[in-house]
């Protein structure tokens, strides 16, 4: 067990700066305006830093940079890019117990997940995203002995990235590894919630790259994020958040004639076949396991698996060992190695939860634990919630609606259709959870289930190489795979003509 | 856009949402209100400038708010036949962020508090989409 110093405290592995500014074309640059919001810090309510508060002026600069950057950057090798992705992902691997606990501290996160996932898996994607744009390969198709087809994969340009609040350098990692590979410049929003650790992870890393390659302009989505998502500057823009945000900024980018990807959430099913129980082995230690990830990051993940789905003949026993399990987490101060829990990342996010306990027992749903707000010795203005399970029925609003806490609403099934009905009916199709030591019943389900990511016997890993986004409401795109690469890029074809004789049409 | 406004008033908003309200349409226009769902700032009520966000054939008309300006609110209508049974009111939270809504720079953020209808509001919905 470690117990880190608070930031800013003797001891502690992380300084933050009273003020941070803008990252623009390789320099901190503040912002037009001059105006600052304060950054207070979930574990304890207090303010911890200054951001700037930015606007379209800022953007603007920021495009500028990014422009006056982008055809050297794109014209560099594969090769060049590769070794600046991997010398990125060195020097934040060196710095990990840093940008762990100030991860923390930023978002509320015990300090055990940011060691163990958010950091590493950042570290990674760089490496990965180095490694799969050295192997990408354009093609050619020979369409008869005269005429072949080249094609050319070549960036896009510059492109911009809105980056969510529940895992914000982990987030920023899966955008930013693979349009830096591709041969991109990037203008990037963090979110206004916790912008620190991107900020420094500039601060880091800034000199590897070329000035306006990477581009950081901070502030509010209304003052900062909307002239960046509607600019006629950017070639792309890519946004993970909610559906509403998700429309406003596809409705930006069919203005401008761009692209998006959207990563917009999900109400993902975890299914339990009855197989589960046959032996009290390893086997089930995991898939208790897998039920209670829907506590992973506070509940704070866009494939939280919020939906339970257990079979009618092993509920009662397994959802009393289910509920025995909610209750061993250990919430508590998220910059202890023990912490299994931390804080929601917001005072407004902790107030929406508690609305969703509410209206869950207003509806009938039955609380098995939970339900409540927590409170944690020493940190009273930090913003807890229990660890809660419902029991109920999936036409629940607590069953449809991504509460976005440490929430999950579990109902029972009879049979794998029913399952199925129950998993598909769902505005949503992020992620799911199948638990079954049958492996055709596994498949069967894994490909029924209207979903980008089906977990099978395991839940929330999130690795490089596995193709990652939604179905139905939950998105346009796939992250975290070299498919990703084409999101970032546009294809050139160069039709040649070999033959050394006119057509003859004219 | 599928108006479903009728005797029983489906969306309304706290004192403290309509000052907030006034206030933003005196800083920025008239406003209109559009349920987001999904992750992160997810189901909360999105204020916009009325002229910025398109809503459309897939929207769903719930009402105007009580602020001076009426302010028009929409839900996606998939989402609303999970939440038709329920009455909204906004309301506001101290709080950070939230897309692109507009109350996000006065530090404070719209949240929805639902109840569910009463028998007697059920029926006269009933009785009137009938």
């Amino acid at each position: 067990m470690t117990v880190y110093a608070v930031p800013n405290t003797e001891g502690s592995v992380v300084s933050f700066k009273p003020q941070y500014e803008n990252f623009i074309g390789g320099k901190w640059v503040p912002p037009v305006e001059g105006r600052y919001f304060d950054e207070p810090t979930p574990v304890t309510g207090e303010i911890y830093t200054k951001i700037p508060r930015s606007n379209a002026a800022d953007i603007e600069a920021a495009l500028d940079a990014a422009h006056a950057a982008k055809d050297r950057w794109g014209r560099t090798s594969v090769t060049e890019r590769s070794i600046i992705l991997n010398k990125i992902a060195d020097r934040l691997e060196a710095n990990t117990e840093m940008f762990a606990v100030a991860e923390s501290w930023c978002n509320g996160k015990g300090v055990r997940e940011t060691i163990g996932a958010d950091i590493p898996l950042a570290v990674d994607h760089f490496r990965y995203f180095a490694g799969a744009i050295r192997a990408q390969e354009g093609s050619i198709g020979e369409l008869d002995e005269n005429m072949v087809a080249y094609h050319y994969k070549e960036p896009l340009g510059v492109v911009g990235q809105i980056i969510p609040w529940n895992f914000p350098l982990l987030m920023a990692a899966w955008k930013l590894a693979p349009a830096l590979a591709a041969g991109n410049c990037v203008v990037l929003k963090p979110a206004e919630q916790t912008p620190t650790t991107i900020l420094m992870f500039a601060e880091l890393v800034g000199d590897l790259l070329p000035d306006g390659v990477l581009n950081i302009v901070n502030g509010f989505g209304t003052e900062a994020g909307k002239p960046l998502a509607s600019s006629p500057r950017v070639k792309k823009v890519a946004f993970t958040g909610e559906t509403t945000t998700g429309r406003l900024i596809m409705q930006y980018a069919s203005q401008n004639l761009i692209p998006v990807t959207l990563e917009l959430g999900g109400k993902s099913p975890n299914v339990f076949m009855p197989s589960v129980m046959d032996a009290d082995d390893g086997f089930l230690d995991k898939a208790l396991e897998g039920f209670a990830m829907f506590a992973f990051n506070q509940g704070e993940v866009c494939t939280c698996p919020s939906r339970a789905l257990v079979h009618e003949s092993i509920y009662d026993e397994f959802m009393a060992k289910a509920v025995a399990r909610t209750e061993a987490m250990v919430q508590g101060n998220p910059l202890d190695t023990d912490t299994q829990i931390g804080a929601q990342a917001s005072h407004d996010q902790q107030e929406k939860i508690l609305s969703y306990l509410q209206i869950g027992r207003d509806e009938g749903a039955k609380v098995l634990t939970g339900g409540d707000k927590a409170t944690v010795p020493g940190f009273e203005g930090g913003h807890y919630i229990q660890p809660t399970i419902f029991e109920g029925v999936n036409s629940m609003r607590v069953f449809q609606e991504e509460i976005f806490g440490p929430v999950v609403s579990v109902t029972k099934f009879r049979d794998t259709t029913e399952a199925l009905d129950i998993a598909n009916d769902t505005l949503y199709g992020l992620g799911a959870g199948v638990w079954s030591r049958n492996m055709n019943e596994v498949y069967r389900l894994g490909r029924g289930i209207e979903a980008g990511r089906v977990w099978v016997n395991n839940y929330h890993a999130y690795p490089a190489h596995a193709a990652f986004g939604g179905y139905k409401g939950s998105g346009i795109g796939r992250e975290n795979h070299h498919m990703m690469l084409a999101h970032y890029q546009q294809t050139k074809n160069m039709l040649v003509s070999y033959k050394w004789e006119a057509d003859g049409f004219f | 856009m599928i108006d479903v406004t009728g005797p029983v008033q489906r969306v309304g908003a706290t004192e403290e949402a309509v000052r907030l309200i006034d206030s933003l349409v005196s800083m920025h226009g008239p406003v209109l209100f559009h349920q987001s769902g999904g992750c992160c700032d997810g189901s909360a009520p999105m204020c916009y400038p009325r002229d910025e966000f398109a809503v459309g054939d897939s929207d769903v008309f719930l009402g105007t708010l009580p602020d001076a300006g009426g302010s028009p609110f929409y839900i996606w209508k998939p989402q609303w036949e999970y939440w038709s049974h329920t009455h909204l009111t906004v309301d506001v939270v101290p709080g950070r962020g939230g897309g692109f809504s507009l109350e996000a720079p006065e530090g404070v953020r719209f949240i929805i508090r639902s109840r569910l209808f009463t028998d007697a509001e059920a029926e006269a919905m009933a009785a009137t989409l009938r």
